[in-house]
């Protein structure tokens, strides 16, 4: 156990938390998008900054990767940490219009304007779907390539990739997309995806791996494929 | 197995398939062949026991490797800032026209690619454009004509 200042209380955490996990501990609430507790830490997002430090010389770090240690002083709710968080969901905004996760967000924290250019990515690079992917469902089918402004997330040369088990366990954890899967009435949802892909998982692993709703409530993966007279993707 | 899938292994085996020379192999195979053929990058994956996936993702990374094929010779035309205001954005229009391509394109011949880069460290020279390795310094758009031809057999 050790002792950190937190927003002026003298706290006991234990020495391997996050101050994520100690603000959290103690009841106070960071707003996250990229963290998720059955995923490693990334420190994507940055919304969840905090002010560490004394002053004058203050910084801001990511909580959800910053480790306690003796004698730090955190504080959570300043007005630097909050503009911060208001200029970061702006800019993910900016990338992610449509986002319900990203909107309710900015609804949340007061962003009422939008002074960036609309891209409309559906992806705000956040890795919650690579991590997902490796850590979770342990298929290694996407990931990040190339970087800086070209950075993306896609399978190996934008095909379907062959560890790729389409779990939909990428698609469940994404903030952004617009592929959420609607549940069982697929004619009245928007993507219909479950039912043009091709093969469905029953075929190749004699074993549902559907993480989008009760496994195999819908029936589409025992269905036969070939047989649901859909165009099937290029 | 064809030729291309022998030298492929023979790089990976001559660096004795370990994990932490994964840059090492690609940048052989990139020398080998100009670029990184997508069956390379899955061997590589394979021999190595890497996720496919983490050998794209590093092929991607660096401006060194590349996914598609490349020219016989790389044209690389300096923007940086003190190339710009000497006129770099006129040479590089010229290059583009006269090869008919784009700023990171590759000629249909396969002869030619050309490449922009953001300051190579000699501003005293510029505006600077290299063509494998060679620097010509000082260049106005008359000599791009003379540069292709030299190197255009
Ligand atoms: S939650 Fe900490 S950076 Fe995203
Ligand atoms: S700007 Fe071209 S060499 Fe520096």
């Amino acid at each position: 156990m050790i002792t950190i200042l937190l927003n002026n209380v003298e706290v006991q955490v234990e020495e391997h938390w996050t101050v994520l996990e100690a603000a959290k501990f103690y009841g106070l609430e960071i707003p996250t998008l990229c963290h998720n507790e059955g995923l490693s830490p990334y420190g994507g997002c940055r919304l969840c900054l905090v002010e560490i430090g004394e002053k004058p010389k203050t910084r801001l770090v990511s909580s959800c990767t910053y480790r306690v240690e003796p004698g730090l002083v955190v504080r959570t709710d300043t007005r630097r940490v909050i503009q911060a968080r208001r200029m970061m969901i702006e800019l993910m905004l900016s990338t992610a219009p449509n986002s319900k996760i990203l909107q309710d967000l900015a609804s949340r924290f007061g962003v009422t304007q939008q002074r960036f250019t609309l891209r409309n990515e559906e992806c705000v690079l956040c890795g919650l779907c690579v991590r997902m992917c490796a850590e979770q469902m342990d298929g290694r089918a996407i990931g990040f390539q190339n970087r800086g402004h070209k950075k993306k997330i896609s399978t190996p040369f934008d095909i379907q990739s062959e560890v790729c088990r389409l779990c939909g366990a990428c698609m469940y954890i994404c903030p952004a997309c617009q592929l959420r899967c609607q549940g069982p009435e697929p004619d009245t949802a928007i993507c219909n995806a479950c039912l043009t892909m091709e093969p469905t998982c029953l075929e190749r692993y004699d074993e549902l791996q559907c993480w989008m709703y009760d496994a195999g409530r819908c029936g589409t993966c025992v269905q036969d494929a070939p047989e649901t007279g859909r165009p099937k993707p290029e | 197995m064809t030729s291309d899938q022998t030298k492929i292994q023979a790089i990976i085996d001559k660096h004795h398939g370990q994990k932490k020379s994964l840059m090492a192999i690609l940048q052989d195979i990139q020398a080998e062949f100009r670029y990184l053929p997508q069956e390379s990058l899955r061997a590589v994956a394979k021999t190595l026991d890497i996720p496919l996936i983490d050998v794209v993702g590093v092929a991607t990374f660096y401006r060194a490797f590349s996914l598609k094929p490349r020219g016989r010779h790389t044209c690389t035309v300096c923007q940086g800032t003190a190339c710009h205001v000497r006129g770099a954005p006129r040479i590089l229009d010229e290059f583009e026209q006269r090869l008919k391509i784009k700023a990171g394109e590759t000629t249909e011949d396969k002869n030619f690619t050309l490449e922009t880069v953001a300051c190579l460290g000699c501003c005293a020279i510029g505006p600077v454009v290299v063509v494998d390795g060679d620097y010509h310094a000082h260049m106005t758009v008359r000599k791009v004509g003379t540069i292709l031809k030299k190197y255009r057999k």
